[in-house]
Protein backbone atom coordinates (compact mmCIF):
# COMPACT_ATOMS: atom_id res chain seq x y z
CA UNK A 1 0.00 0.00 0.00
CA UNK A 2 2.42 2.76 -1.33
CA UNK A 3 1.86 6.20 -2.93
CA UNK A 4 -1.61 6.28 -1.53
CA UNK A 5 -3.91 9.29 -2.16
CA UNK A 6 -5.30 11.13 0.59
CA UNK A 7 -8.59 9.53 2.88
CA UNK A 8 -12.00 10.64 1.86
CA UNK A 9 -14.21 8.16 3.87
CA UNK A 10 -13.13 6.68 7.39
CA UNK A 11 -15.11 4.17 9.59
CA UNK A 12 -13.73 3.17 12.50
CA UNK A 13 -16.24 0.53 14.35
CA UNK A 14 -19.12 1.17 12.43
CA UNK A 15 -22.03 -1.04 13.48
CA UNK A 16 -25.52 -1.06 12.16
CA UNK A 17 -28.24 -2.89 13.60
CA UNK A 18 -31.54 -3.49 12.31
CA UNK A 19 -34.15 -4.20 14.59
CA UNK A 20 -32.55 -7.10 16.98
CA UNK A 21 -30.41 -8.15 13.95
CA UNK A 22 -26.80 -6.40 14.28
CA UNK A 23 -26.46 -6.09 10.17
CA UNK A 24 -22.63 -4.47 10.57
CA UNK A 25 -20.48 -5.77 12.89
CA UNK A 26 -17.78 -3.14 13.57
CA UNK A 27 -16.80 -2.51 10.20
CA UNK A 28 -12.77 -0.60 9.89
CA UNK A 29 -11.88 0.84 6.62
CA UNK A 30 -9.74 4.02 5.32
CA UNK A 31 -11.26 4.61 1.51
CA UNK A 32 -8.88 6.75 -0.70
CA UNK A 33 -9.90 9.53 -2.56
CA UNK A 34 -10.03 9.29 -6.82
CA UNK A 35 -10.27 5.70 -6.83
CA UNK A 36 -12.70 3.04 -7.00
CA UNK A 37 -13.25 0.28 -3.94
CA UNK A 38 -15.18 -3.08 -5.03
CA UNK A 39 -16.88 -4.34 -2.11
CA UNK A 40 -17.75 -7.89 -2.36
CA UNK A 41 -19.21 -10.79 -0.64
CA UNK A 42 -22.18 -12.93 -0.67
CA UNK A 43 -26.24 -11.58 -0.30
CA UNK A 44 -26.31 -10.89 3.16
CA UNK A 45 -23.09 -9.77 3.59
CA UNK A 46 -23.93 -6.18 4.89
CA UNK A 47 -22.64 -4.59 1.67
CA UNK A 48 -25.75 -2.99 1.07
CA UNK A 49 -26.14 -1.70 4.50
CA UNK A 50 -22.65 -0.70 4.59
CA UNK A 51 -23.48 1.37 1.24
CA UNK A 52 -26.33 3.35 2.70
CA UNK A 53 -24.66 3.78 6.17
CA UNK A 54 -22.58 6.47 4.28
CA UNK A 55 -25.45 8.55 2.67
CA UNK A 56 -27.33 7.91 5.80
CA UNK A 57 -30.15 6.28 4.23
CA UNK A 58 -30.72 4.47 6.97
CA UNK A 59 -31.82 7.07 8.43
CA UNK A 60 -35.27 6.20 6.62
CA UNK A 61 -35.82 2.82 8.04
CA UNK A 62 -37.48 2.34 11.49
CA UNK A 63 -35.74 0.43 13.88
CA UNK A 64 -32.10 1.03 12.73
CA UNK A 65 -29.38 2.73 14.42
CA UNK A 66 -26.32 3.25 13.51
CA UNK A 67 -22.74 2.96 16.19
CA UNK A 68 -19.14 4.00 15.20
CA UNK A 69 -17.61 6.73 13.56
CA UNK A 70 -17.98 7.88 9.84
CA UNK A 71 -16.17 10.42 8.80
CA UNK A 72 -16.48 12.22 5.08
CA UNK A 73 -13.24 14.57 5.01
CA UNK A 74 -12.49 14.27 8.69
CA UNK A 75 -16.18 15.44 9.40
CA UNK A 76 -18.21 12.48 11.22
CA UNK A 77 -21.40 12.68 8.81
CA UNK A 78 -23.41 11.11 11.90
CA UNK A 79 -22.83 14.29 14.66
CA UNK A 80 -26.39 15.85 15.35
CA UNK A 81 -25.48 18.95 13.16
CA UNK A 82 -24.38 17.46 10.13
CA UNK A 83 -26.42 18.22 7.55
CA UNK A 84 -28.62 15.14 5.68
CA UNK A 85 -29.74 16.72 2.68
CA UNK A 86 -25.97 18.40 2.09
CA UNK A 87 -24.61 14.99 2.50
CA UNK A 88 -26.58 13.38 -0.04
CA UNK A 89 -25.73 16.01 -2.40
CA UNK A 90 -22.15 15.28 -1.73
CA UNK A 91 -22.58 11.56 -2.00
CA UNK A 92 -24.57 10.74 -4.70
CA UNK A 93 -25.74 6.83 -4.84
CA UNK A 94 -27.26 4.50 -7.64
CA UNK A 95 -29.47 1.79 -6.55
CA UNK A 96 -29.35 -1.98 -7.77
CA UNK A 97 -32.65 -1.87 -9.85
CA UNK A 98 -32.69 1.21 -12.21
CA UNK A 99 -35.64 3.75 -10.86
CA UNK A 100 -36.40 6.33 -13.51
CA UNK A 101 -39.09 8.62 -12.17
CA UNK A 102 -42.30 8.95 -13.82
CA UNK A 103 -40.93 12.13 -15.44
CA UNK A 104 -38.99 13.64 -18.98
CA UNK A 105 -35.73 12.81 -19.21
CA UNK A 106 -34.63 16.58 -18.77
CA UNK A 107 -36.54 16.61 -15.47
CA UNK A 108 -35.22 13.65 -14.07
CA UNK A 109 -31.40 14.32 -14.51
CA UNK A 110 -32.01 17.53 -13.04
CA UNK A 111 -33.92 16.66 -10.19
CA UNK A 112 -31.03 17.15 -7.85
CA UNK A 113 -29.73 20.80 -9.24
CA UNK A 114 -33.30 21.69 -9.35
CA UNK A 115 -33.61 20.97 -5.22
CA UNK A 116 -30.54 23.21 -5.15
CA UNK A 117 -32.13 25.72 -6.23
CA UNK A 118 -31.18 26.09 -10.06
CA UNK A 119 -33.39 28.33 -12.01
CA UNK A 120 -31.39 29.18 -15.05
CA UNK A 121 -33.04 27.32 -18.47
CA UNK A 122 -28.91 27.46 -20.29
CA UNK A 123 -27.65 26.39 -17.02
CA UNK A 124 -29.97 23.02 -16.69
CA UNK A 125 -29.23 22.31 -20.40
CA UNK A 126 -25.67 22.69 -19.94
CA UNK A 127 -25.72 20.19 -16.81
CA UNK A 128 -28.27 17.52 -18.22
CA UNK A 129 -25.87 17.35 -21.31
CA UNK A 130 -22.62 17.25 -19.52
CA UNK A 131 -24.49 14.66 -17.19
CA UNK A 132 -25.69 12.41 -19.81
CA UNK A 133 -22.11 12.59 -21.90
CA UNK A 134 -20.59 11.23 -18.48
CA UNK A 135 -23.22 8.61 -18.27
CA UNK A 136 -22.90 7.50 -22.32
CA UNK A 137 -26.55 7.94 -22.55
CA UNK A 138 -25.98 11.39 -24.76
CA UNK A 139 -26.27 10.18 -28.06
CA UNK A 140 -29.50 7.75 -27.64
CA UNK A 141 -31.34 10.49 -25.92
CA UNK A 142 -30.69 14.19 -27.17
CA UNK A 143 -33.39 13.70 -29.25
CA UNK A 144 -36.27 12.64 -27.02
CA UNK A 145 -35.42 14.60 -23.92
CA UNK A 146 -38.85 15.35 -23.06
CA UNK A 147 -39.97 11.71 -23.36
CA UNK A 148 -41.03 10.48 -20.22
CA UNK A 149 -37.84 8.03 -18.60
CA UNK A 150 -39.95 5.20 -17.79
CA UNK A 151 -39.94 4.29 -21.95
CA UNK A 152 -36.20 3.77 -21.59
CA UNK A 153 -34.86 0.38 -21.78
CA UNK A 154 -33.77 -1.05 -18.44
CA UNK A 155 -29.81 -0.36 -19.31
CA UNK A 156 -30.84 3.05 -20.78
CA UNK A 157 -32.81 4.12 -17.42
CA UNK A 158 -30.14 3.03 -15.73
CA UNK A 159 -27.29 5.20 -17.30
CA UNK A 160 -30.25 8.02 -16.81
CA UNK A 161 -30.05 7.21 -13.33
CA UNK A 162 -26.01 7.70 -12.89
CA UNK A 163 -26.20 11.28 -15.34
CA UNK A 164 -29.06 12.34 -12.75
CA UNK A 165 -26.34 11.51 -9.56
CA UNK A 166 -23.50 13.36 -11.64
CA UNK A 167 -25.71 16.01 -12.33
CA UNK A 168 -25.47 17.11 -8.51
CA UNK A 169 -22.62 20.14 -8.40
CA UNK A 170 -21.74 19.43 -5.35
CA UNK A 171 -20.83 15.72 -5.49
CA UNK A 172 -17.61 14.22 -4.35
CA UNK A 173 -18.60 10.18 -4.10
CA UNK A 174 -20.34 8.05 -5.90
CA UNK A 175 -21.71 4.89 -3.95
CA UNK A 176 -23.42 2.22 -6.60
CA UNK A 177 -25.39 -1.00 -4.97
CA UNK A 178 -25.17 -3.90 -7.47
CA UNK A 179 -26.23 -1.27 -10.68
CA UNK A 180 -25.38 -4.03 -13.31
CA UNK A 181 -27.66 -6.91 -11.91
CA UNK A 182 -30.31 -6.48 -13.97
CA UNK A 183 -27.93 -5.02 -17.62
CA UNK A 184 -27.17 -6.35 -20.22
CA UNK A 185 -23.33 -6.66 -21.30
CA UNK A 186 -22.78 -4.08 -23.53
CA UNK A 187 -24.59 -1.99 -21.15
CA UNK A 188 -22.91 -3.14 -18.22
CA UNK A 189 -19.35 -2.05 -20.11
CA UNK A 190 -21.13 1.14 -20.42
CA UNK A 191 -21.12 1.85 -17.02
CA UNK A 192 -17.92 0.12 -16.10
CA UNK A 193 -16.10 2.64 -18.74
CA UNK A 194 -17.85 5.50 -17.38
CA UNK A 195 -17.23 4.55 -13.53
CA UNK A 196 -13.16 4.51 -14.98
CA UNK A 197 -13.55 7.94 -15.92
CA UNK A 198 -15.35 9.57 -13.29
CA UNK A 199 -12.86 8.57 -11.21
CA UNK A 200 -10.59 10.88 -11.72
CA UNK A 201 -13.29 13.23 -10.63
CA UNK A 202 -14.95 11.74 -7.82
CA UNK A 203 -14.59 8.79 -5.15
CA UNK A 204 -16.39 5.57 -6.04
CA UNK A 205 -17.43 2.91 -4.06
CA UNK A 206 -18.78 0.19 -6.13
CA UNK A 207 -21.08 -3.16 -4.57
CA UNK A 208 -21.09 -6.06 -6.36
CA UNK A 209 -22.11 -9.79 -6.68
CA UNK A 210 -20.15 -9.79 -9.95
CA UNK A 211 -16.62 -10.75 -8.42
CA UNK A 212 -15.25 -10.29 -11.99
CA UNK A 213 -16.52 -7.13 -12.32
CA UNK A 214 -14.50 -5.74 -8.72
CA UNK A 215 -11.88 -7.51 -10.64
CA UNK A 216 -12.17 -5.64 -13.99
CA UNK A 217 -12.54 -2.20 -12.44
CA UNK A 218 -12.05 -1.80 -8.90
CA UNK A 219 -8.47 -0.49 -7.53
CA UNK A 220 -9.20 -1.74 -4.06
CA UNK A 221 -11.32 -4.49 -3.23
CA UNK A 222 -13.09 -5.60 0.03
CA UNK A 223 -14.03 -8.91 1.09
CA UNK A 224 -17.21 -8.62 3.53
CA UNK A 225 -19.03 -11.68 4.63
CA UNK A 226 -21.42 -12.20 7.45
CA UNK A 227 -21.49 -8.54 8.75
CA UNK A 228 -17.82 -8.09 9.13
CA UNK A 229 -14.75 -6.89 6.79
CA UNK A 230 -12.71 -9.72 6.29
CA UNK A 231 -9.87 -8.45 3.76
CA UNK A 232 -8.79 -5.26 1.82
CA UNK A 233 -6.29 -4.28 -0.18
CA UNK A 234 -5.08 -4.00 -4.03
CA UNK A 235 -7.39 -5.87 -6.27
CA UNK A 236 -5.03 -7.90 -7.96
CA UNK A 237 -3.65 -9.19 -4.51
CA UNK A 238 -7.34 -10.11 -3.29
CA UNK A 239 -7.91 -12.07 -6.29
CA UNK A 240 -4.77 -14.00 -6.87
CA UNK A 241 -3.27 -14.16 -2.98
CA UNK A 242 -5.47 -13.15 -0.19
CA UNK A 243 -4.41 -13.57 3.53
CA UNK A 244 -7.69 -14.65 4.54
CA UNK A 245 -9.00 -18.50 3.86
CA UNK A 246 -12.67 -17.49 3.06
CA UNK A 247 -11.72 -14.73 1.11
CA UNK A 248 -9.67 -17.08 -1.09
CA UNK A 249 -12.78 -19.61 -1.04
CA UNK A 250 -14.65 -17.13 -1.95
CA UNK A 251 -12.55 -15.17 -5.10
CA UNK A 252 -12.09 -19.29 -6.06
CA UNK A 253 -15.46 -19.82 -6.22
CA UNK A 254 -15.88 -22.42 -3.34
CA UNK A 255 -18.83 -20.45 -1.91
CA UNK A 256 -20.98 -17.44 -2.87
CA UNK B 1 -68.68 -37.45 -8.80
CA UNK B 2 -65.92 -35.24 -10.44
CA UNK B 3 -67.04 -32.28 -12.63
CA UNK B 4 -64.41 -31.61 -15.48
CA UNK B 5 -62.76 -28.76 -15.26
CA UNK B 6 -64.34 -27.43 -18.67
CA UNK B 7 -67.84 -27.29 -16.79
CA UNK B 8 -66.58 -25.60 -13.72
CA UNK B 9 -64.86 -23.25 -16.00
CA UNK B 10 -68.54 -22.56 -18.39
CA UNK B 11 -70.01 -22.22 -14.98
CA UNK B 12 -67.98 -19.70 -13.24
CA UNK B 13 -67.93 -17.45 -16.53
CA UNK B 14 -71.83 -17.72 -16.51
CA UNK B 15 -72.52 -16.93 -13.01
CA UNK B 16 -69.75 -13.92 -12.92
CA UNK B 17 -70.82 -12.60 -16.71
CA UNK B 18 -74.78 -12.51 -15.10
CA UNK B 19 -73.73 -10.63 -11.98
CA UNK B 20 -72.04 -8.11 -13.75
CA UNK B 21 -74.70 -8.04 -16.18
CA UNK B 22 -77.34 -8.06 -13.75
CA UNK B 23 -75.76 -4.80 -12.14
CA UNK B 24 -75.34 -3.01 -15.49
CA UNK B 25 -78.87 -3.64 -15.98
CA UNK B 26 -80.00 -2.41 -12.92
CA UNK B 27 -77.89 1.12 -13.48
CA UNK B 28 -78.72 1.36 -17.00
CA UNK B 29 -82.19 0.94 -16.08
CA UNK B 30 -82.66 3.33 -13.28
CA UNK B 31 -80.76 5.67 -15.96
CA UNK B 32 -83.05 5.31 -18.85
CA UNK B 33 -86.23 5.65 -16.56
CA UNK B 34 -85.05 8.99 -14.87
CA UNK B 35 -83.97 10.76 -18.27
CA UNK B 36 -87.36 9.28 -20.04
CA UNK B 37 -89.79 10.85 -17.68
CA UNK B 38 -87.64 13.57 -16.78
CA UNK B 39 -85.42 14.86 -19.98
CA UNK B 40 -88.58 15.60 -22.26
CA UNK B 41 -89.49 18.45 -19.79
CA UNK B 42 -85.89 20.46 -19.67
CA UNK B 43 -84.98 23.12 -21.99
CA UNK B 44 -82.95 25.93 -22.03
CA UNK B 45 -85.87 27.47 -20.23
CA UNK B 46 -85.82 25.41 -17.57
CA UNK B 47 -82.24 25.37 -17.30
CA UNK B 48 -81.81 29.37 -16.60
CA UNK B 49 -84.68 30.42 -15.26
CA UNK B 50 -86.04 31.02 -11.65
CA UNK B 51 -88.53 28.45 -10.19
CA UNK B 52 -92.14 29.77 -9.85
CA UNK B 53 -95.19 29.22 -7.51
CA UNK B 54 -92.92 26.62 -5.18
CA UNK B 55 -91.00 24.59 -8.29
CA UNK B 56 -94.41 23.84 -9.82
CA UNK B 57 -93.72 26.04 -12.67
CA UNK B 58 -90.60 27.85 -14.19
CA UNK B 59 -86.99 26.73 -13.89
CA UNK B 60 -84.58 25.40 -11.33
CA UNK B 61 -81.63 28.05 -12.16
CA UNK B 62 -80.42 28.79 -8.16
CA UNK B 63 -80.82 25.25 -7.66
CA UNK B 64 -78.12 24.63 -10.01
CA UNK B 65 -75.80 27.05 -9.06
CA UNK B 66 -76.42 25.55 -5.34
CA UNK B 67 -75.74 22.41 -6.83
CA UNK B 68 -72.47 23.85 -8.45
CA UNK B 69 -71.91 25.88 -5.11
CA UNK B 70 -71.96 23.35 -2.33
CA UNK B 71 -70.23 20.69 -3.17
CA UNK B 72 -67.34 22.94 -4.18
CA UNK B 73 -66.79 24.76 -0.93
CA UNK B 74 -67.37 21.38 1.00
CA UNK B 75 -64.30 20.31 -1.17
CA UNK B 76 -61.89 23.27 -0.98
CA UNK B 77 -62.81 22.78 2.29
CA UNK B 78 -61.93 18.68 3.14
CA UNK B 79 -59.22 18.54 0.27
CA UNK B 80 -56.50 20.52 1.56
CA UNK B 81 -57.46 19.25 5.70
CA UNK B 82 -58.08 15.14 4.01
CA UNK B 83 -54.51 14.85 1.64
CA UNK B 84 -52.58 16.79 4.34
CA UNK B 85 -53.90 14.08 7.16
CA UNK B 86 -53.12 11.44 4.80
CA UNK B 87 -49.62 12.89 3.59
CA UNK B 88 -49.16 12.88 7.86
CA UNK B 89 -50.22 9.82 8.17
CA UNK B 90 -48.19 8.04 5.92
CA UNK B 91 -44.89 10.27 5.35
CA UNK B 92 -44.67 11.63 8.96
CA UNK B 93 -45.30 9.73 11.24
CA UNK B 94 -44.58 5.98 12.17
CA UNK B 95 -47.18 3.41 12.75
CA UNK B 96 -48.25 3.74 15.83
CA UNK B 97 -51.18 2.99 18.25
CA UNK B 98 -51.88 6.25 17.81
CA UNK B 99 -52.29 6.23 14.08
CA UNK B 100 -54.04 3.09 14.40
CA UNK B 101 -56.69 4.86 16.74
CA UNK B 102 -56.76 7.57 14.59
CA UNK B 103 -57.43 5.36 11.13
CA UNK B 104 -59.95 3.64 13.37
CA UNK B 105 -61.70 6.61 13.94
CA UNK B 106 -61.83 7.76 10.36
CA UNK B 107 -63.68 4.85 8.87
CA UNK B 108 -66.02 4.23 11.79
CA UNK B 109 -66.78 8.10 10.51
CA UNK B 110 -67.06 7.37 7.14
CA UNK B 111 -69.85 5.20 8.44
CA UNK B 112 -72.26 7.02 10.11
CA UNK B 113 -75.33 8.06 8.37
CA UNK B 114 -75.73 11.48 7.17
CA UNK B 115 -78.37 13.19 9.20
CA UNK B 116 -76.22 12.60 12.24
CA UNK B 117 -74.04 15.10 10.01
CA UNK B 118 -76.38 17.34 9.62
CA UNK B 119 -77.64 17.20 12.77
CA UNK B 120 -74.30 18.29 14.12
CA UNK B 121 -74.00 21.01 11.89
CA UNK B 122 -77.45 22.06 12.33
CA UNK B 123 -76.77 22.18 16.37
CA UNK B 124 -72.99 23.39 15.65
CA UNK B 125 -72.79 25.77 12.68
CA UNK B 126 -76.09 27.05 12.38
CA UNK B 127 -77.29 27.55 16.41
CA UNK B 128 -74.47 27.22 18.16
CA UNK B 129 -72.30 29.73 16.16
CA UNK B 130 -75.57 31.41 14.53
CA UNK B 131 -74.10 31.50 11.03
CA UNK B 132 -77.85 30.29 10.21
CA UNK B 133 -79.10 28.43 7.27
CA UNK B 134 -76.37 28.95 4.93
CA UNK B 135 -73.74 27.99 1.88
CA UNK B 136 -71.12 28.32 4.43
CA UNK B 137 -72.82 26.03 7.42
CA UNK B 138 -74.14 23.67 4.49
CA UNK B 139 -70.30 23.30 3.22
CA UNK B 140 -68.37 22.39 6.49
CA UNK B 141 -71.37 20.03 7.16
CA UNK B 142 -70.47 18.04 3.93
CA UNK B 143 -66.95 18.66 4.20
CA UNK B 144 -66.94 16.95 7.87
CA UNK B 145 -69.13 14.38 5.71
CA UNK B 146 -66.18 13.81 2.69
CA UNK B 147 -63.00 14.28 5.19
CA UNK B 148 -63.23 10.27 6.37
CA UNK B 149 -63.54 9.17 2.16
CA UNK B 150 -60.87 12.08 1.32
CA UNK B 151 -58.59 10.75 3.90
CA UNK B 152 -58.67 6.80 3.07
CA UNK B 153 -58.42 7.28 -0.56
CA UNK B 154 -55.34 9.84 -0.63
CA UNK B 155 -53.61 7.63 1.82
CA UNK B 156 -53.79 4.18 -0.10
CA UNK B 157 -52.85 6.08 -3.21
CA UNK B 158 -49.69 7.50 -1.40
CA UNK B 159 -48.96 3.97 -0.23
CA UNK B 160 -49.01 3.00 -3.18
CA UNK B 161 -46.36 5.06 -4.47
CA UNK B 162 -43.45 3.01 -4.90
CA UNK B 163 -40.71 3.59 -1.88
CA UNK B 164 -37.99 3.29 -4.62
CA UNK B 165 -39.29 7.03 -5.69
CA UNK B 166 -38.86 8.43 -2.31
CA UNK B 167 -35.63 6.51 -1.82
CA UNK B 168 -34.18 8.14 -5.10
CA UNK B 169 -35.47 11.39 -4.47
CA UNK B 170 -33.98 11.15 -0.52
CA UNK B 171 -30.78 10.08 -2.04
CA UNK B 172 -30.84 13.48 -4.42
CA UNK B 173 -30.54 15.61 -1.84
CA UNK B 174 -34.26 16.03 -1.19
CA UNK B 175 -35.90 17.11 2.17
CA UNK B 176 -39.21 14.85 2.99
CA UNK B 177 -41.25 18.23 1.94
CA UNK B 178 -39.56 18.09 -1.70
CA UNK B 179 -40.11 14.55 -2.04
CA UNK B 180 -43.65 14.69 -0.93
CA UNK B 181 -44.15 17.45 -3.25
CA UNK B 182 -42.50 16.53 -6.20
CA UNK B 183 -42.79 12.48 -6.44
CA UNK B 184 -45.06 11.28 -3.85
CA UNK B 185 -48.47 13.86 -4.68
CA UNK B 186 -47.83 13.50 -8.34
CA UNK B 187 -47.87 9.96 -8.38
CA UNK B 188 -50.66 9.51 -5.74
CA UNK B 189 -52.67 12.14 -7.77
CA UNK B 190 -55.25 9.43 -9.88
CA UNK B 191 -55.97 8.10 -6.10
CA UNK B 192 -56.57 11.32 -4.76
CA UNK B 193 -59.04 12.27 -7.73
CA UNK B 194 -61.08 9.32 -7.11
CA UNK B 195 -61.57 10.38 -3.89
CA UNK B 196 -62.75 13.94 -4.59
CA UNK B 197 -65.11 12.88 -7.13
CA UNK B 198 -66.65 10.33 -4.66
CA UNK B 199 -67.22 13.03 -1.67
CA UNK B 200 -68.02 15.43 -4.65
CA UNK B 201 -70.56 12.70 -5.44
CA UNK B 202 -71.74 11.91 -1.96
CA UNK B 203 -72.10 16.17 -1.68
CA UNK B 204 -74.18 16.76 -4.91
CA UNK B 205 -76.38 13.45 -4.10
CA UNK B 206 -76.81 14.64 -0.22
CA UNK B 207 -80.25 15.84 1.09
CA UNK B 208 -80.73 15.08 4.54
CA UNK B 209 -77.48 16.64 6.44
CA UNK B 210 -78.06 19.87 3.13
CA UNK B 211 -81.46 20.26 4.70
CA UNK B 212 -80.72 21.02 8.08
CA UNK B 213 -77.66 23.20 7.50
CA UNK B 214 -77.52 25.17 4.12
CA UNK B 215 -81.71 25.14 4.51
CA UNK B 216 -83.72 25.08 1.25
CA UNK B 217 -84.66 28.69 -0.01
CA UNK B 218 -85.40 28.86 -3.78
CA UNK B 219 -83.61 32.53 -4.27
CA UNK B 220 -80.44 33.11 -6.33
CA UNK B 221 -77.62 32.93 -3.11
CA UNK B 222 -75.92 36.10 -3.34
CA UNK B 223 -72.83 35.19 -0.46
CA UNK B 224 -71.47 32.27 1.78
CA UNK B 225 -74.35 33.49 4.15
CA UNK B 226 -77.22 32.69 1.82
CA UNK B 227 -79.33 29.58 1.97
CA UNK B 228 -78.74 27.49 -0.86
CA UNK B 229 -81.43 24.86 -2.06
CA UNK B 230 -78.88 22.14 -4.31
CA UNK B 231 -80.71 19.85 -6.98
CA UNK B 232 -81.31 17.22 -5.16
CA UNK B 233 -83.11 18.87 -2.29
CA UNK B 234 -85.09 20.28 -4.74
CA UNK B 235 -86.04 17.24 -6.13
CA UNK B 236 -86.96 15.24 -2.77
CA UNK B 237 -89.39 18.69 -2.15
CA UNK B 238 -91.29 18.42 -5.45
CA UNK B 239 -91.73 14.90 -5.05
CA UNK B 240 -92.68 14.79 -1.08
CA UNK B 241 -94.92 17.46 -1.01
CA UNK B 242 -96.44 16.36 -4.56
CA UNK B 243 -95.87 19.79 -6.15
CA UNK B 244 -95.27 18.78 -9.27
CA UNK B 245 -94.04 15.10 -10.27
CA UNK B 246 -92.68 16.82 -14.05
CA UNK B 247 -90.40 19.06 -12.07
CA UNK B 248 -89.24 16.75 -10.06
CA UNK B 249 -88.24 14.09 -12.56
CA UNK B 250 -86.52 16.94 -14.92
CA UNK B 251 -84.47 18.10 -11.89
CA UNK B 252 -83.46 14.64 -11.55
CA UNK B 253 -82.64 13.79 -15.12
CA UNK B 254 -80.76 17.07 -14.90
CA UNK B 255 -78.92 15.39 -11.47
CA UNK B 256 -78.11 12.81 -13.38
CA UNK B 257 -76.48 14.25 -16.38
CA UNK B 258 -74.21 16.69 -13.88
CA UNK B 259 -72.97 14.01 -11.91
CA UNK B 260 -72.10 11.81 -15.26
CA UNK B 261 -70.45 15.45 -16.72
CA UNK B 262 -68.40 15.83 -13.62
CA UNK B 263 -67.02 12.41 -13.47
CA UNK B 264 -65.99 12.36 -17.04
CA UNK B 265 -64.41 15.72 -16.96
CA UNK B 266 -62.30 14.49 -13.81
CA UNK B 267 -61.11 11.30 -15.34
CA UNK B 268 -60.17 13.14 -18.81
CA UNK B 269 -58.41 15.41 -16.85
CA UNK B 270 -56.84 12.56 -14.97
CA UNK B 271 -55.79 10.88 -18.08
CA UNK B 272 -54.56 13.76 -20.03
CA UNK B 273 -52.02 14.39 -16.80
CA UNK B 274 -50.85 10.42 -16.56
CA UNK B 275 -50.45 10.39 -20.13
CA UNK B 276 -48.51 13.93 -19.92
CA UNK B 277 -45.93 11.82 -17.25
CA UNK B 278 -45.34 8.97 -19.53
CA UNK B 279 -45.18 9.89 -22.64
Amino acid sequence: MTTRKPIKISVRELRVFQGKEEGLRGVNLAIPANQILGIIGPAGAGKTTFLRALNRLNDLSPDTHVEGETLLDGQDIYHPSFDVVALRKRVGMLFALPVALPMSIFENVVYGPRLSGVRNRKRLDEIVERSLKAAFLWDEVKDRLPMSGLRLSGGQQQRLCLARVLAMEELEVILLDEPCSGLDPISTAKIEEALTILKAKYTIILVTNNTKQAARVADDTAFFLNGEMVEYGPTGKIFTVPDDKRTNDYVTGKFG
Amino acid sequence: MKISPKITQAVAVTLLGAATLLTVAVLVFIIIFVLGKGLPWVDWEFLFSAPKEMGRAGGIFPTLVGTVLLPLMAIAIALPLGVGTAVYLTEYTRETRFTRILRFGTDCLAGIPSILFGLFGFIFFVITLKMGWCLLSGGLTLAIMVLPTIIRTSEEAIRSVPNSYREVSFSLGATRWETVLKVVLPNALPGIVTGVMLGIGRSIGETAAVIFTAGSALRMPMSAFDSVRTMSVHFYILAREGISNEKAYATAAVLVISVLLVNLAAYSMMHRFIARRSR
